[in-house]
């Protein structure tokens, strides 16, 4: 058994600051992490940051209540409006705590931030770095929890949350690099693991943004908020569906299909090719479906040839070594070909603004979470700003609720019966190997993945999504009878990758019974069948609870307050 | 149907001593399905999933930016997900961990001291002064002095390469003395003589004798025998003339 105050699960941004804020106010709070915290996929995040700080010579008169506006709008007036406020106050002082701490975001000529045009936004208020934000971010939040002193786990794989009399008492986690699980007590823990995006065949995400963390919150009882909403980004690139950023088409980037049209002037007039990503997606999708793909085929380009040379190597050197190492292309020279890829999760545990979940001692951060900011629908830009804002709030709040206890240590004999329940567990998956009727793991998976990027994708119908859920039934009852070929204690991927994927198939299935519920289009959320939004049916918050036998759906109104609804036009 | 042969170093440290004793499992063999988008991070995936449960590599964003997949692949520093099996001419894709580290499993080296050496730098900006409202001003010139060391990922693959760390097992290295130029060279960084002390010593830069290697191995592209002789340069003014920059 080791013991901290605090245990935080997840290394990425979000992790991150919520240890480094409960550190700073005294509280001994420890990282567990699957992976080197520098190496989470917050790292990955390209184009920038949203705070109002008003930097830009168009954005002079930008302000928190503008950045609150087009978060809001962008949501489709799904996200919670109070918490909007709050992260859109919070962008300005947070963001300027970023560079306290060092982190290199590029510059103005007065010295000042730099800002860029972004989807959905009405000023150029998205702060980068380059088109690397996330990693300079992320190493930024790592060796800010250097200086704090912040203890951190490693490479290991948090398999199950401990939860005794309905209070959180820590975790049990699988030691990668030694071998062997261990119980993890804490007064509190923080979940700060992600998104699910690996449940897709087409996503942008890192291999390790599995949804495994928003699982256990979920078998623990928390609900799981709005999860039918999945973001797919517009330009993922067309073999491996890696992130060409925002940022490209904010300074100046076209969308080209096959007739060598800027298409998006059917779809978004105004701002062309800086409308929302769900209106992008759905438009290029559109012109795929249509047949003016390139060569007929399903993709389109994406052209930065005009920006040249000087402005790609200044302001996008990220994303043209990304499309000359993964996809052959030199933006430089030609087009990129692109392809809309899943990308976000809208959707996860469910939280207030201070990342409370229903279980006490129990709080969730980042993309895991939904508190909801970002509705039916994220703006480019808004992520980041989640992590650190929400990773603030909810060590501020751990730190407070632990502040505030009684009695410490609590949960004991209950942490070693999870420590066992690990074992069991994987010894029953292992002794399932070989055996009649065992299933293969990675078949499942990649049912799942196939499955998720079929059947929920872009554009949705209840018929193919009907076929899709029959068939995520499927494989879950398929999942209970996985045999596990490698038993070796030490970096025992066959191991962490089985465990993942339950939680994986049962993420999903949240995904595929809400979408299929809700009988409107908001947002991400596109179906053809019942192409408006209702309001009156609709405008709330999907939760769905775990059962043995699949999700129940359940709902819960949306806080409005500063904006009333009206339609989304751009 | 096409193929790849993948020749893949093994070591488990729980193999028992009649197998071998020390864990070394040589090499294994495996064939995989090519196409011509094929990288060797999804080679290591198609073998783990479907010929071998027990290999054991690192991965995560699988676009070269998280610095988790540095391999020795055909006897080159590489990311494994960066590199495309048809870049790797004919033959056998012959997949090793990153030479000179201790091992964990297979390809999974331990970065133990790596990190350690990390930290002891103290790798963060460094401020005595008033902590204004808004930003520090810096200038895109100030800011320009930063763009190569903040795009390491810490990888280390400069510090398997460097025959300096393989001499002196307490030799910082390449990686943990970029981090200290990347600060060092901030226009915003007040860390004066706080963090000098950890890099002008035997530990240090003076154990960098240039040979490079750490330039040649980086799959980053990023120079840091360059930020090292700065940082050498930096301390030599230091004790001369009493600044540091």
């Amino acid at each position: 058994m080791i013991y901290h105050e605090l245990i935080v699960v997840g290394g990425g941004l979000a992790g991150l600051r919520a240890a480094v804020e409960a550190k700073r106010q005294g509280v001994d709070a420890a990282i567990l992490s699957q992976v080197w915290p520098g190496r989470s996929h917050s790292g990955a995040a390209q184009g920038g940051v949203n705070a109002a700080l008003a930097n830009h010579p168009e954005s002079a008169d930008d302000s928190w209540e503008k950045h609150a506006f087009d978060t809001v709008k962008g949501s489709d007036y799904l996200a919670d409006q109070d918490a909007v406020a709050q992260m859109t106050k919070d962008a300005i002082p947070v963001i300027y705590e970023m560079e306290h701490d060092g982190c290199p975001f590029s510059r103005f000529d007065d010295g000042r931030i730099a800002q860029r045009p972004f989807g959905g936004a009405g000023y150029p208020r998205t702060c980068y770095g380059a088109d690397k934000t996330g990693h300079y971010m992320l190493h930024t939040m790592v060796e800010e929890a250097v200086k704090a002193g912040v203890p951190m786990y490693v490479e290991w794989f948090v398999s199950r949350l401990v939860v005794d009399d309905g209070v959180c008492r820590g975790v049990v986690a699988y030691d990668m690099v030694k071998g062997g699980y261990e119980f993890f007590q804490g007064e509190a823990v923080v979940i700060a693991t992600g998104g699910a995006g690996r449940t897709y065949g087409n996503s942008t995400n890192a291999i390790i943004s599995t949804g495994y963390g928003m699982a256990m919150a979920y078998y623990a009882g928390v609900p799981l908020k709005d999860l039918e909403f999945v973001q797919f980004h517009p330009t993922g690139l067309l073999t491996t569906n890696i992130l060409m950023t925002e940022g490209a088409r904010g300074e100046g980037g076209y969308l080209v299909n096959d007739l060598g049209e800027r298409f998006m002037h059917k779809y978004a007039p105004t701002v062309m090719e800086l409308a929302p990503r769900d209106i992008t997606s759905r438009s290029i999708q559109t012109e795929i479906n249509e047949g003016r793909g390139i060569g007929g085929k399903g993709y389109v380009h994406l052209d930065l040839r005009h920006l040249g040379g000087q402005k790609i190597l200044e302001a996008l050197p990220g994303i043209r070594d990304l499309a000359i190492h993964f996809e052959g292309v030199d933006p430089i020279e030609e087009p990129i070909p692109i392809v809309p890829s899943q990308h976000y999760s809208m959707g996860g545990i469910d939280t207030d603004m201070d990342g409370r979940t229903i279980v006490p001692g129990l709080y969730a951060a980042g993309e895991c979470a939904c508190v909801s900011v970002h509705g039916a629908n994220r703006l480019g830009g808004n992520s980041l700003l989640e992590t650190v804002v929400f990773g603030r709030r909810a060590g501020a709040a751990a730190a407070a609720y632990i502040g505030g206890l009684p009695a410490k240590k609590q949960g004991a004999a209950a942490g070693e019966a999870a420590v066992r329940a690990a074992l069991t567990q994987v010894e029953e998956l292992a002794a399932r190997a070989g055996t009649p009727g065992a299933e293969d793991p990675y078949a499942i998976r990649t049912g799942m993945t196939t499955t998720m990027k079929e059947h929920f994708g872009v554009f949705r119908v209840a018929s193919v999504m009907q076929e899709g859920l029959d068939t995520m039934m499927d494989l879950k009852q398929r999942v209970s009878m996985i045999g596990l070929r490698h038993t070796g204690g030490v970096f025992n991927l066959d191991m962490i990758r089985t465990v993942e994927l339950e939680g994986m198939v049962d993420v999903a299935l949240g995904i595929a019974a809400g979408a299929l519920r809700r009988t409107e289009s908001r947002g991400s959320h596109s179906r053809t069948d019942f192409p408006t939004r209702d309001d009156d049916q609709w405008l709330k918050h999907t939760l769905a609870f775990h059962t043995p036998d699949g999700p129940r759906l359940d709902y819960k109104a949306v806080t409005l307050g500063m904006f009333e609804p009206q339609e989304r036009k751009y | 149907m096409p193929e790849a042969k993948f020749r893949i170093k093994r070591y488990d440290p729980e193999r028992s001593a009649d197998q071998n004793g020390d864990g070394d499992g040589g090499y294994d063999e495996f064939v995989v399905p090519y196409e011509s988008s094929l990288t060797v991070l999804e080679g290591l995936f198609y073998i783990q999933e479907n010929l071998d449960g027990s290999l054991s590599f690192r991965y995560c964003c699988r676009a070269a930016v998280c610095g988790s997949c540095s391999m020795y692949i055909n006897g080159t520093y590489r990311l494994a997900c960066q590199t495309n099996v048809r870049h790797l001419g004919e033959g056998p894709i012959t997949v090793e961990p990153m030479p000179h580290m201790p091992l964990v499993k297979d390809l999974v080296c331990d970065m133990t001291d790596f990190f350690a050496k990390y930290e002891l730098i103290q790798p963060y900006l460094m401020r005595n002064s008033q902590t204004p409202e808004t930003e520090f001003p810096q200038s895109p010139a100030e800011r320009k002095k930063l763009d190569m060391p903040i795009d390491c990922i810490l990888c280390g693959s400069c510090y398997s390469s460097c025959p300096s760390v393989w001499g002196e097992g307490n030799y910082l290295g390449p990686a943990a003395l970029l981090k200290a130029y990347r600060f060092e060279v901030d226009s915003r960084d007040e860390a004066k003589k706080t963090r000098l002390p950890h890099f002008d010593n035997e530990r240090g830069t003076y154990r960098c004798h240039t040979i490079t290697n750490c330039v040649e191995a980086c799959p980053k592209e990023l120079n840091p025998t360059e930020g090292i002789q700065w940082l050498k340069g930096a301390a030599v003014r230091r004790r001369l003339l009493g600044r540091a920059k």
